[in-house]
């Protein structure tokens, strides 16, 4: 069930009374923001509130990066692994942090608290390498002080 | 007429269509995988690949999709440049990273598109040496098997299923080259259509799921062309058989029918001709010691000889038809009791609602479209019909028209309407008009502009209005509702404003003054300088064809057996516990003093009588029969059955000549008996032209039901005979049962198999067509029997007013099922699996009024019949009604509409 | 006259600190140029405005603006509504240009996007913009805000009579959607896989409707060529296409940066900008603008960054954010990285791209890995030719072909050597 508040949210983000599923991709932002990813009751929810099935609206959410169809941790690490970071040491930066964290790429860490992915380029490749933990971002990363950087995170 | 330029040489093309389409009708081999000639050009695949050039002078070209350019006068192309073989080469190429390869053991082998393009193109050889990327499959139910690593991401299947079929639960998922179609989650496919995937899809990905069970490959089948007996529309079909089974059916391709796509009922519903429990020899009813009575088999010598015995002997012999048999069997039965002594097989509902029906058709001025021409109306009025249900083929052709007004807009800026998603585009949510008024919803109701509810009743009242407010010298109902005013009055300004308006309207509410309030709405636009279309539904494959003759009814028939006029009945394919009260059907049959019935079916009638004689199946005989708008198709045998088994009219034929009456020679063959039909009832003159005789040859070689690579023939019945069985032969068409013969272009009436050298797919269809889309090369089978008169004067119906019921009374409505309801397709094990469970639905307020809730068991008092079963609240139905589906295998007939109680049931 | 220190994009934004709020923007002159524009100016002189300027697109194609403009239907029976689309979707590796404008100073796009949609009559305007770019979308919510309060956007704006809703919307992650059409089906809620053109946006764009897409560095642009004019606006340019551009440097310089530069202005002195390679590296190559342009080298140190020049010289000023590849970072493992990312970022619609470019990545991976062979070259160089315009769906895969074709030639002597030696040498 989707709570009044996400209802109204997502409902002002239709513009187009007659294309209710044009919010469909805000709306499974503004779910996942709520509930950390989303799940098959998510998707049902989402998908009856805007007039679509199910399958459509999974197909939509598969199709793009940033949606989880798989739980996540409680804070997301996504380090760019685009062109710019990886000449300023993206590999480096990768290897640092599924080291300390003790995962490979695309897992969460066995407490619940982070979960890895590689993102495309963040737009802040004059700050290399970069990468953003929830909405934080993280430029000029030097990967021997991660800590400072994941302590902030329960 | 353009004319386009091709590797150097013009060629003089129709207008409007685009290279690719321009190639194809040329007869050129340029492969392709997106486009669909239903489903247009969306130039995803890149297989089309061909090289444009600016002039003459330009020697570079660039290369071009064919399927996305549009081919306009003076256009310089090459197909055969070294660049776009290469390119096209290589899009196989890229195809081919992932693909399993692995066609042994892929039933898609031998008619796959994409091994028809890989040879197309050349690509040969495997140069990509890393990985391949696989998918898990779904379990997407009993008809539709999924094999996804197959697949080449031609977006075919989303597009047929949810664009062209208006599904919900096939959807295109992920990106690059992990692409997936599939659903959400595992589950059954909810479309009626879904089994047009298997020859929508180019590879392997989605095929057949009842074909795995017994799969033979495409070269290896016997043939003949025939048409689908689960329902009234006559869908032309390819059935095809090896070791004496019944494997598959695909479509074959009519335009003035089915086109291209199938219903599930029709591509599934064949395994009842399989069915363990059908009677193989005649069967003779003895009683045992105890009085018991069972049936034993008899050779066919000693079943003739008894039956003609008891026949001969001072019986009055009556004959029920049937309208699920061919004219043939039927005639042939007429023959045998004598005109006067045969009767429809109808009840007397359905034989009131028929003859309403085409007194309407044959003398009105309406003309009523083939199914193939309803998506080119731009109007359409639904009045009391379900057409998913019951005419499944024609909702999907409605569902078509709801984009022809608005495709005015894509058109006005120039877009082709072969572009498909740039005209959906420009579309958007705009629909044509569609207005469906039924007792309940239906799957067709998201297309539709408006939906109107109610009871059979009110629907012919909100039909004459409808009527009225087109021409106001048609008759009105007096004091309609303001809602009913309402919607009557869109419907009539959507109808009268469009070019091409549609009335259809049928005898599932069964209601008279339904269906002749659809007629005066018809009428009306006629009558007011706007041709309009009026198609009414039948239920059964020959439902048309039978009302065409003359002969009484089942009432009629127990009225003749209670009052002593007849005691021995005849009765043919017909199971008359479908069609009529059970305590009048047990009466005549324990009052006859003899009842032989020929069917395929063991049926409850079959079960009680005192012969039963095996017929063949629409697979294992010809026969004619007649659609629901008066199209006559032959389908011809496939496949000789074994045992005793053989054609009803063969058998009544016997029959005849065991009681003395005629010679043994009379009648002997097919060709013999339509002549004989054709000569006793001069409306059936044409269907002569429905088929070539059995004499047509061509270079005096029949017609091969086998492919040149045909295997196995003489190692077949090894275990039987070492040394080789005779062929079997065929006096009754211009069919041979071999290899052998005349493997051509044939006329449409008598090809199957449609197959080019390269062309080994279900695509081959469009070297058989005129032009894409259009009809076969020499026209398509079957003929026409009705037409509307011209100077037609007949004048409209009178209106009748809602009789609302009684206060604390319902109406119970007949619902019917696509899986469920019709009698043959309900054994198909895959079929069977989809019937839903019996239940009774009821709106929620009528509902509450009797203090009921959804999924209490419920009994549904009917006259003297009760049903029970759980109950489903809908809101998406009309008030004071009870909606009892209809059909269903184990359970009791009740005549409907008529007016029943509801209350809780016993047992919880 | 050569304007060269005038920074019209970029002179009120302070890095690290949040932008102006509406009312000292309009101090500063923000704003006028919606009330000269709305109460003195006829949508088609801003169309005409905007084509003497000579302003082309800086989202990468470089389309001249004020032509694409001039498509849209107008007059009473154009279709209706009408849209202007800002494309923040920024995710062009490389490139971070957009991201400066949009969290630094959202109400010159809001000014920009009034003009822009006043000149094509868009009834209705959308900001897609990057779901990664947070502040970005707090800041602009709130410049939005701001702008309806005070009556520049809504019903009757500042009593002209024009109406203009404009809305924000996140993306939710896909590259693609930086190609205009498939940006669309994006807003529409379906998977963004892009259009065959024709019909264009302007014909057939959002649901069908009349449709501009413009970047956002083009739209920051307008308020100043309507308030400046189009003298002052062709004088801050060296070369025919007026205006300024921002440009930027990543990779193992000294001060990777962005800088907003006069058009024309040469690498070399962009580079230099950036405190030139760091010690110890020198330059090996550069892709001039974003993931999807060709090498320049060395030997382009003069050559002037705009439009048509670096068309000459064989590559693109394309987003004009460049990427410098020093000498002890591996050629092949950029060209790698880049092929992966646009693998990744394929949508799948076509055939070539979907399955042409994860067979590139292997390739390249072999060769990085030292398990590359001989004819793998071929396949790179046969691949370039075929994943080219018009033979794929859209200009992502003749993109991705362009740093690999270009590195091929220029770095053919690196791949040789990873396949000889069977081993990368840097590592």
């Amino acid at each position: 069930m989707l709570s009044d508040i996400l209802k109204s949210e997502i409902e002002s983000h239709i513009h187009e009374p007659e294309h209710r599923e044009s919010a469909c991709t805000e709306a499974l932002r503004i779910v996942q923001r709520d509930r950390g990813w989303i799940d098959d009751e998510s998707l049902k929810d989402i998908a009856e509130f805007l007039g679509m099935t199910t399958h459509e609206l999974d197909g939509v959410a598969t199709f793009f990066n940033l949606i989880h169809r798989r739980p996540v941790g409680r804070h997301v690490i996504r380090v760019c692994s685009s062109v710019s970071c990886w000449v300023l040491g993206y590999d480096a930066l990768r290897e640092a942090l599924l080291a300390k964290l003790d995962v490979l790429l695309g897992q969460t860490t066995a407490d619940g608290r982070f979960t890895v992915l590689p993102n495309q380029c963040l737009g802040t490749c004059d700050r290399a390498p970069a990468m953003m933990i929830g909405a934080d971002l993280y430029q000029d990363i030097d990967p021997t002080r991660l800590d400072e950087i994941l302590d902030r995170y329960a | 007429m353009p004319t386009i330029y091709i590797d150097g040489k013009p060629h003089a093309i129709d207008g409007g269509q685009n290279l690719l389409e321009a190639c194809i009708e040329l007869g050129l081999n340029v492969p392709y995988f997106c486009w669909h000639p239903a489903l247009g050009s969306v130039g995803a695949c890149r297989q089309c690949a061909v090289k444009q050039y600016k002039d003459e002078s330009d020697s570079q070209g660039r290369i071009v999709m064919s399927c996305m350019t549009p081919a306009t006068d003076g256009i310089r192309i090459t197909v055969d440049d070294g660049d776009s073989k290469d390119f096209r080469a290589s899009v196989i190429e890229w195809m081919m990273t992932n693909h399993p390869h692995d066609c042994p053991v892929c039933d898609e082998g031998g008619e796959c598109h994409l091994q028809d393009m890989t040879l197309m193109t050349g690509h040969n050889y495997r140069n990509f040496r890393f990985d391949k990327k696989t998918y898990n499959n779904q379990n997407l139910g009993p008809l539709i098997n999924h094999e996804m690593n197959r697949c080449i991401q031609c977006y075919r299947c989303v597009r047929y299923y949810k664009d062209y079929a208006g599904g919900g639960d096939l959807d295109a998922f992920a990106a690059h080259h992990h692409v997936y179609f599939g659903r959400s989650q595992d589950g059954t496919l909810e479309s009626e259509f879904s089994g047009n995937l298997v020859e929508v899809c180019p590879t392997g990905v989605f095929t057949d799921k009842t074909l795995k069970r017994h799969f033979t490959r495409r070269w290896d089948y016997t043939t003949a062309p025939s048409v689908c007996v689960h329902c009234a529309l006559g869908c032309n079909i390819t059935p095809g058989e090896r070791y004496g089974k019944l494997r598959r059916i695909r479509n074959r391709y009519n335009r003035a029918v089915n086109g291209y796509f199938l219903c599930d009922r029709g591509r599934y519903g064949y395994e009842f001709v399989n069915s363990g429990k059908r009677p193989k020899a005649p069967l003779r009813l003895q009683r045992d010691g105890t009085g018991e009575a069972f049936h034993v088999p008899v050779t066919r010598d000693e079943a003739m000889n008894e039956i003609g015995a008891l026949l001969k002997n001072g019986a009055k012999t009556i004959g029920i038809g049937s309208p699920r048999a061919s004219l043939e069997a039927n005639f042939a039965l007429r023959v045998l009791v004598g005109a006067e002594n045969f009767y429809l097989g109808l009840s007397k509902i359905e034989y009131s609602l028929l003859s309403t029906i085409l007194e309407i058709v044959i003398g009105g001025p309406a003309r009523q479209p083939g199914l193939g021409a309803l998506k080119d109306h731009d109007a359409v009025f639904v009045l009391g019909e379900d057409l998913t249900n019951v005419a499944p083929l024609a909702a999907l052709s409605v569902r078509q028209t709801i984009l022809n007004q608005p495709r005015a807009e894509s058109r006005k800026m120039g877009i082709p309407d072969w572009n498909d998603l740039a005209v959906r585009r420009v579309i958007d949510v705009n629909k044509g008009p569609l207005f469906i008024a039924a007792p309940f919803g239906g799957k067709l109701d998201d297309a539709a502009t408006q939906t109107f509810f109610g009871t059979p009743s009110q629907l012919a009242e909100l039909g004459f209005a409808v009527a009225h407010a087109i021409d106001p010298a048609c008759p009105a109902a007096d004091g309609i509702s303001a809602d009913t005013a309402a919607f009557a009055k869109r419907v009539a300004d959507a109808l009268r404003a469009a070019e091409k308006p549609l009335v259809i309207s049928g005898p599932s509410c069964g209601s008279e003054s339904v269906v002749r309030a659809a007629a005066n709405v018809a009428w009306a636009l006629c009558r007011t300088e706007k041709p309009a279309s009026l198609y009414y539904t039948a239920h059964e494959c020959n439902t048309t064809g039978l009302g065409l003759m003359s002969g009484g009814h089942i009432e009629g028939a127990a009225e003749a057996i209670r009052n002593g006029d007849a005691d021995t009945l005849i009765i043919l394919e017909n199971d008359l516990y479908r069609r009529a009260d059970a305590a009048l059907v047990d009466e005549m049959l324990s009052t006859a003093k003899d009842v032989v019935v020929v069917d395929h079916l063991y049926h409850p009638t079959a079960q009680k009588a005192s012969f039963v004689l095996p017929a063949a199946s629409f697979a294992e005989g010809d026969g004619t029969i007649v659609n629901n708008i008066g199209r006559a198709q032959r389908m011809m045998q496939v496949y000789k059955p074994e045992g005793e088994i053989t054609e009803s009219w063969r058998w009544l034929r016997r029959v005849r000549t065991a009681t003395g009456v005629g010679q043994s020679t009379d009648l002997l063959y097919f060709d013999s008996f339509i002549h004989a039909l054709v000569d006793e009832i001069p409306a059936f003159s044409r269907i002569l032209e429905a088929a070539p005789s059995a004499a047509f040859r061509v270079g005096g070689q029949k017609i091969p039901r086998q492919t040149h690579r045909f295997s196995g023939r003489t190692a077949m019945k090894a275990n039987v005979a070492v040394s080789e069985t005779a062929i079997a032969s065929d006096p009754d068409s211009a069919f041979s049962f071999s290899m052998e013969g005349f493997q051509m272009l044939t006329p449409a009436a008598v090809m199957s198999s449609f197959w080019v050298p390269g062309w080994n797919s279900a695509q081959a269809i469009t070297r058989f067509q005129e032009e894409v889309n259009g009809p076969l090369e020499g026209g398509d089978p079957g003929i026409r029997l009705i037409e509307p008169m011209s100077g037609s004067t007949t004048p409209y119906f009178s209106a009748t007013s809602n009789q609302p019921s009684k206060a604390g009374q319902l109406v119970a409505i007949p619902r019917y099922h696509i899986f469920g309801s019709e009698e043959l397709s309900s054994i198909s094990p895959a079929i069977a699996e989809l019937t839903p469970a019996l239940y009774v639905m009821m709106h929620p307020d009528d509902a509450q009024d009797s203090r009921l809730q959804d999924g209490d068991i419920v009994e549904v008092q009917i006259g003297g019949a009760v049903i029970t079963a759980p109950l489903r609240i809908n809101n998406d139905m009309a008030r004071a009604c009870v909606v009892v589906p209809i059909g269903f295998t184990n359970t009791q007939h009740v005549p409907l509409p008529a007016p029943a109680t509801v209350r809780r049931g016993g047992a919880q | 006259m050569r304007n060269m220190s005038e920074k019209p994009l970029t002179e009120r934004i302070r890095p690290n600190e949040a932008p102006a709020s509406l009312k000292d923007y309009e101090r500063a002159g923000g704003y006028a140029s919606v009330r000269k524009c709305l109460s003195s100016m006829q949508p088609a002189d801003v169309t005409q405005l905007v084509k003497d300027g000579t302003l082309r697109g800086r989202g990468g194609a470089g389309f001249p603006t004020g032509i694409k403009w001039s498509i849209v239907p107008q007059g009473a029976d154009a279709p209706r509504p009408k849209y202007l689309v800002v494309n923040a979707d920024e995710m062009e590796p490389g490139t971070f240009k957009d991201r400066v404008l949009l969290e630094g100073d959202p109400h010159q796009l809001i000014e920009g996007i009034i003009l822009a949609s006043f000149a094509i009559q868009a009834d209705i305007a959308y900001i897609f913009l990057r779901g990664e770019y947070i502040v970005a979308q707090e800041r602009i919510e709130k410049a939005i805000h701001e702008a309806y309060e005070a009556g520049f956007l809504g019903k009757d704006i500042i009593g002209s009579g024009y109406c203009l809703e404009l809305h924000l919307h996140m993306s939710i992650g896909r590259y693609i959607c930086g190609e205009e059409t498939a940006l669309l089906n994006a807003l529409e809620g379906k998977r963004a896989t892009p259009r065959a053109k024709p019909p264009f946006p302007q014909a057939s764009g959002l649901w069908g409707k009349p449709t501009i897409v413009n970047n956002v560095e083009t739209l920051s642009t307008l308020p100043h060529i309507v308030n400046r004019g189009v003298e002052w606006f062709k004088g801050l340019s060296r070369t025919p296409n007026g205006g300024t551009k921002l440009f930027g440097v990543s990779g193992k310089v000294k001060r990777p940066g962005l800088w907003e530069l006069p058009l024309g202005t040469t690498v070399g002195e962009i580079m230099d900008l950036a405190g030139g390679m760091r010690d110890g590296l020198s330059l090996r190559g550069i892709i001039p603008g974003g993931a999807s342009t060709d090498f320049l080298g060395p030997e382009h140190l003069d050559l002037q960054m705009d439009f048509d020049t670096v068309g000459k010289a064989g590559s693109r000023m394309g987003t004009g954010t460049m990427i410098v590849l020093d000498d002890k970072t591996c050629p092949v493992g950029m060209v790698h990285n880049l092929t992966q990312f646009f693998a990744h970022e394929s949508c799948g619609w076509c055939t070539p791209c979907r399955d042409g470019l994860p067979w590139l990545q292997n390739v390249l991976w072999a060769i990085e890995t030292g398990r590359g062979r001989e004819d793998d070259m071929k396949m790179l160089h046969r691949h370039t030719k075929l994943l080219g315009p018009g033979m794929t769906f859209c200009a992502l895969a003749p993109g991705a072909m362009a740093p690999l074709g270009s590195a091929l030639t220029r770095f053919k002597d690196d791949f040789d050597q990873h396949i000889r030696a069977k081993r990368c040498p840097w590592r």
